[in-house]
């Protein structure tokens, strides 16, 4: 895999994003996923009174029309099931309150905060993360290439987010104006300030959808 | 975060019977996205989530009228009411609360009967670090004297200041609505909206009159001549997805520029959804124009007692109602 540094260079080295997926991959082969989880935040793996609260649990999550078969802690959040347990590290974490959006990813089509639900919870829905967005000849979504077009972002962290958050405001019909753009657009936060060229890559998507309808 | 079991309800009745027998330590989830926070943060710790969402679909999460009330269901996603025609063009107050909030992800995840019963956002009943009476009852208010700008003004007591933060609880408390329950003990109830929510007074951690186990199944709110010429004014610190400083709920019924009635509710200002019955009594019969309205919002806050930081919460809100209410009688309905 071919990479820019930061002088531009490639290079076919391991990235760090290699690395993670390896680790990534790794905490998914432990049975006990949550068990993880408790050990970096320093918490016995089992409190009083709940022992049967502290089994793992199996749940069958549909992720970009692949089923994932885990064993899983009730308290993993699809976000860290997304990242940690299969391996999709798209998806970003940023403050893990809903308060930033760079978790977003969509249930059953509608866009959520992968951070503020357990994945348990969500058995049964169609979940689509940002890996799942091109096609499988790897052409991209139209948004992705709108944003590449717009050079919407600096840092990149929360750009899965803001894509999958605009693809779908394009869908719900709430992105006709700038001014509507960025009302709908308002539960993405870009610490880097890309705004403007975030709602310029919108705007462009939001035509290329509608040309094709 | 804290262990706990989970366990999914299909079934209204026996999710109460499930909830009650475990007691406090039981809890609902539905959109999860108070919940979710809450434990993150270590201020809610239930041992049991008895998960909502597979209730049956066709009673809990459906929007109907017949022309004389609203009910809307108590799994119905903050995004599906702001939406549904039946609210939009009838109710366009209730519309304004949802649009304003949160973000659309939150929106879309975010339950009507879990949004009206959500925590404050007093930093200090989320940092387990310092005193509250609300989260440790009696261990103290930390933002009596600490930083108490996003704090309440109305319905506080020594115990506490903490704002009620939600925006549709205002719509609802001003078009009188109501919210049907089922509890292990009480069976199926109506509660006035106005009578669901306690003031703090020495008890400000026991924040609803819903006894351990009840459950919010639908959300009524009666249609009136008030219903459609109705207006939400809210002021923030950014444009959106924040919430509330101050906020205006009104419903008018005008005959002219006759006030006939009129349905105010204040939000950002107060530690519970707070109708203000002393500014709707200033506007009654008579004729709506500017100085009549800020006559009426003098009385919303009469009573007021501000703290260090918020004392600028009067003239902002006063600004707001006024806004609201100038707003709402230009509406064409």
């Amino acid at each position: 895999m071919a990479h820019q540094d930061e002088n531009g260079s490639a290079r076919a080295t391991h990235s760090r994003r290699d690395f993670l997926r390896g680790a990534a991959s790794g905490a998914a082969a432990v049975p006990f996923v949550g068990g993880v989880a408790s050990a970096l935040q320093g918490q016995p793996p089992s409190s009083p009174g709940a022992a049967q609260a502290g089994a793992p649990q199996t749940v069958t999550l549909r992720i970009n029309q692949q089923p994932h078969t885990l064993s899983i802690d009730a308290r993993t959040t699809l976000l860290d099931a997304l990242r940690d347990a299969v391996g999709l590290t798209g998806t970003k974490k940023g403050c893990g309150h809903g308060q930033c959006g760079a978790c977003t990813v969509h249930v059953d089509g509608q866009r959520i905060l992968s951070c503020m639900s357990f994945a348990l919870m969500q058995e049964g829905h169609e979940i689509t993360t940002i890996e799942g967005l091109a096609r499988p000849d790897g052409t991209l979504h139209p948004m992705q290439q709108a944003f590449i077009d717009h050079d919407a972002l600096q840092c990149g962290y929360c750009t899965p987010g803001q894509i999958m958050s605009a693809v779908a405001c394009v869908r719900e019909g709430h992105a006709a104006t700038a001014d509507e753009i960025r009302e709908y657009m308002s539960g993405n936060l870009c610490r880097c300030a890309a705004y403007p060229n975030i709602v310029a890559a919108i705007e462009q998507a939001a035509k290329v959808r509608s040309s094709e309808a | 975060m804290e262990h706990f079991a989970y366990q999914r309800a299909t079934d209204a009745d026996m999710a109460v019977r499930t909830v009650h027998a475990r007691g406090p330590q039981a809890q609902y989830i539905a959109g999860g996205t108070n919940m979710t926070d809450y434990m993150t943060l270590g201020v809610l710790r239930p041992t049991l989530l008895v998960d909502i969402n597979h209730l049956p679909a066709a009673r809990y999460a459906r929007i109907e009228s017949d022309g004389t009330r609203l009910r809307l269901g108590a799994l119905v996603r903050m995004s599906q009411a702001e939406e549904h025609p039946l609210v939009r063009s009838h109710y366009p107050l209730i519309r304004d609360t949802l649009l304003l909030a949160a973000s659309r992800q939150i929106r879309n995840m975010a339950s009507l009967g879990g949004n009206v019963l959500q925590r404050t956002r007093c930093e200090y009943y989320r940092n387990s670090g310092w005193e509250c009476n609300k989260r440790q009852p009696g261990s103290g208010c930390a933002a009596l004297e600490g930083l108490n700008r996003q704090h309440a003004i109305l319905g506080t007591s020594a115990q506490c200041i903490a704002t009620y933060a939600g925006d549709l609880a205002q719509a609802l408390i001003a078009l009188d609505a109501s919210v049907e329950t089922i509890g292990a003990a009480s069976g199926r109830r109506t509660i006035r909206f106005a009578e669901l929510h306690r003031l703090p007074g020495t008890t400000p951690h026991i924040e609803t009159i819903l006894e351990p186990g009840e459950l919010i199944t639908f959300i009524d709110v009666p249609a009136g001549p008030w219903t459609a010429r109705s207006r939400y004014v809210k002021v923030r610190d950014r444009q959106s997805y924040q919430f509330a400083l101050v906020a205006a709920a009104v419903a008018l019924h005008l005959e002219g520029n006759t006030v006939r009635d009129a349905r105010i509710a204040l939000g950002g200002v107060a530690t519970v959804p707070w109708r203000s019955r002393e500014a709707e009594a200033v506007l009654r019969g008579k004729t709506l124009d500017e100085p009549l309205a800020a006559q009426a919002a003098d009385a919303a806050f009469a009573h007021a007692r501000p703290g260090s930081g918020n004392a600028f919460k009067i003239p902002v809100g006063k600004q707001a109602l006024i806004r609201a209410l100038l707003e709402a009688q230009s509406m064409q309905v």
